[in-house]
């Protein structure tokens, strides 16, 4: 029996876990008067809610996933051995991120590429907060309305053009006889060129403007609803203006904060375009080795494993950090 | 340690817009000094003027002799109790009410000491581990009272603490803000809309509408003798007669009014011939005749017996209603609804003011 099987028992699993919850919410119910989904829907309604549900939780949301995870357990096999004997449930596409298969020896290339998406997806998100906290700020709580507006717009508009676009437009800034380079050397500033784009500026320039506006909508929605006199209290009591950011405006919008670090650093962590356009010849962004399994030497169970490193990788980072800072999942999403 | 508050000629602008105009006042060291004027007056504005929140446009804020220009809020010995309070909603209430040490580096021992003693003056001993919002409404009240006296203010500023509060409380609170003002010694500035509240806290009132203060002094003169129209019909109930100076003399006018010559006292010196509002309080008018020129008669609209007194509202001029009470005592022969009636007082407690700008009712 193909173990790839087991993905098609899911469907069975998840309308059942449906069925029962649908049975069991009116006994969970305190109110006597409750009516119990099939009462308030009908059988018929009822079924059909529950197929439509399942239908969208399996084809939308579990099943692209769960084929990747059992896909990831295999041996990469040509397509006319898949369910022969050699099709077996195996750990290698996960054992090969840390050592090479092929001799034993660390598989230093890949590790480094991931540590150093990690790392710098981090700095990517730290340098984006650091950039977007003042101005969100300022939008929420400082600034006139038009002046607001002209903001939103300036921020916005940039947005309608395609990434491709605005990372190659970035490139061109930055090269060597950019730009900005022409600008430093006529300043005076410097006699050669700075390589940007090796020394890996562009990337995070790139990834920082790419998410800017993930990161500043969480942050202007979490201090836009803090009360102004509080602010003001705490002025009124002695505190300098950066003691209001650390007592009162950052524990408020922390939520906000939490939620726009996430997002901008799972997305940089798994952008694919800006790394490649942006990064220096020596950076090796983690999705494109990804990506390189996938289109270039055909192993899909390969590539599906180190997806869910990368995956599996983030998402523990971030709940280290949550629970740091004290924030729970259900806030962030507020 | 108090200081005194000295307004010198101050003017607040918005744009075009003037929300103070030529604020002239000096309040003295220790004093419970009110501001009570409608909505919209410029009461805040001026409190945030003194705080330091706004910049007079015009003229000088003195706080202990000294001018306070280029002075920040943070810096100023003032503490500001807001409208709505503005408690940290996630900090402690002993966080709260220390968080003025805090940010001086004062060290957590003695901060925690002060917080004990400050929830003994506001009577919410052992509960500075509880977070704001477990707090009932006069209970936060007066956490927000005890987080501005923790930084030791010279001054105390009031933004109508009270008014988001229930009747009941609203009584009982005044009672304790006052005897925490006696405890602490230091210069309270209270705003406030409601005159009840203003007459029985403060040493001094100083009445405003549209950004100009009309009077200022204690409860007593304001209220029985008001220096303008304006001050006269916003503070407490008052029956206005209008009409033109018949009769002038040091101590006293004659104002001609629909309802025949009526006398009054004369504080602004108004002449014959002058436009003028006679003044005559509703617990002034008495049942009968009394004497020529300080009575009049008309037809009674509506009784409201309210146990202590009795209300009853005769037809005046206008469409406006003319309003008495009239206590136990003279209660035997209360006209009824729809019978004319005949009322008199004592002139000398009616005033007669020059015609001017009036309370909204
Ligand atoms: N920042 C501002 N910009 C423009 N106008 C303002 C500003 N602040 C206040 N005003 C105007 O100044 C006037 C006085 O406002 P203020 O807040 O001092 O009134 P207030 O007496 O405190 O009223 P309330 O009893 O309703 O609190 C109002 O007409 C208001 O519209
Ligand atoms: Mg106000």
């Amino acid at each position: 029996m193909n173990s790839r099987f087991f993905v098609f028992l899911v469907p069975l699993v998840v309308i059942a876990a449906f069925w029962l919850m649908a049975n069991r919410e009116s006994k969970l119910a305190h109110d006597p008067t409750h009516k119990s989904f099939f009462e308030r829907n009908g059988t018929v309604l009822g079924t059909v809610f529950i197929l439509l549900v399942a239908f969208w939780a399996l084809f939308l949301v579990t099943l692209p996933y769960l084929y990747m995870v059992v896909e990831s357990f295999h041996p990469r096999l040509p397509p006319l051995k898949r369910g022969g004997p050699e099709d077996y449930l195996t750990l290698e596409q996960y054992k090969s991120f840390f050592v090479q298969p092929s001799d034993n020896s660390w598989n230093t290339t890949h590790l480094w590429g991931f540590f150093f998406t990690i790392a710098a997806s981090v700095a990517v998100t730290v340098l984006n907060f650091a950039i977007c906290y003042p101005l969100a700020y300022y939008m929420a709580q400082a600034g006139s309305i038009q002046k607001v507006r002209l903001i939103m717009l300036g921020l916005i508009v940039p947005y309608w053009v395609n990434e491709i676009l605005r990372a190659f437009s970035l490139r061109l800034l930055l090269a060597s006889k950019g730009l900005i380079n022409q600008m430093l050397m006529w300043l005076g500033i410097t006699d050669a060129p700075v390589d940007f784009l090796a020394n890996n500026t562009g990337l995070y320039v790139g990834l920082s403007y790419a998410y800017l506006l993930v990161m500043i909508f969480p942050l202007y929605n979490a201090i836009e609803s803090l009360d102004k006199n509080q602010i003001e209290a705490a002025r009124d009591l002695g505190a300098p203006w950066w003691k209001i950011h650390r007592d009162v405006v950052i524990p408020y919008a922390k939520p906000g904060i939490a939620s726009g670090c996430t997002m901008v650093f799972m997305l940089s962590a798994g952008s694919l375009a800006a790394p490649l356009f942006l990064g220096g010849p020596n950076t090796l962004w983690f999705t494109a080795i990804v990506y390189d399994f996938f289109f270039q030497a055909f192993n899909w169970p390969r590539g599906a494993a180190y997806a869910f490193i990368l995956l599996a990788a983030c998402i523990a980072f971030v709940m280290l950090m949550l629970r740091l800072f004290k924030v729970s999942l259900g806030e962030t999403i507020r | 340690m108090s200081a005194g508050v000295e307004l010198d000629h101050v003017t607040v602008r918005f744009g075009q817009f003037t929300a103070v105009d030529n604020a002239n006042l000096d309040i003295k060291s220790g004093e419970f000094f009110s501001f009570l004027g409608p909505s919209g007056c410029g009461k805040t504005t001026i409190l945030r003027t003194v705080s330091g929140f706004l910049d007079p446009s015009e003229g000088k804020v003195k706080i202990g002799g000294q001018d306070m220009a280029g002075i920040g809020p943070n810096q100023r010995p003032t503490a500001l109790i807001f409208q709505n309070l503005a408690l940290f909603p996630l900090m402690t209430v002993a966080e709260n009410i220390t968080y003025g040490l805090r940010v001086r580096g004062v060290d957590k021992t003695a901060r925690m000491k002060k917080a004990d003693e400050l929830l003994h003056l506001i009577a919410l001993p052992g509960q500075g581990k509880k977070l704001v919002g477990e707090l009932s409404g006069g209970q936060k009240q007066r956490v927000a009272i005890a987080r501005a006296l923790a930084v030791r203010p010279k001054v105390l500023l009031l933004d109508e603490p009270l008014s988001a509060l229930d009747l009941k409380l609203r009584q009982h609170m005044r009672t304790e803000l006052r005897s925490i003002q006696r405890q602490v010694g230091i210069t309270f500035i209270y705003i406030t809309h409601d005159q009840g509240e203003a007459l029985t806290m403060s040493d001094r009132v100083a009445v405003m509408s549209d950004g100009v203060i009309e009077q200022v002094g204690d409860g007593k003169a304001v209220y029985d003798r008001p220096e303008t129209a304006f001050v006269a019909s916003f503070v407490g109930e008052n029956n206005p007669f209008m009409g033109k100076v018949s009769k002038a003399t040091k101590d006293g006018v004659a104002v001609d009014t629909e309802f025949g010559p009526l006398r009054g006292g004369n504080p602004k010196g108004l002449k014959v011939g002058d436009r003028a509002i006679l003044f005559v309080r509703p617990e002034l008018f008495k049942l009968g005749k009394g004497s020529a020129g300080a009575a009049l008669s008309s037809r009674v609209k509506s009784v409201a017996f309210e146990g202590n007194i009795t209300n009853l509202f005769l037809n005046g001029a206008a469409k406006k209603d003319i309003a008495l009470s009239i206590g136990r005592h003279g209660s035997a022969d209360i006209p009824g609804q729809g019978e004319k009636a005949t009322i008199n007082y004592d002139p000398s407690y009616a005033v007669a003011l020059p015609e001017g700008k009036m309370a909204r009712e």
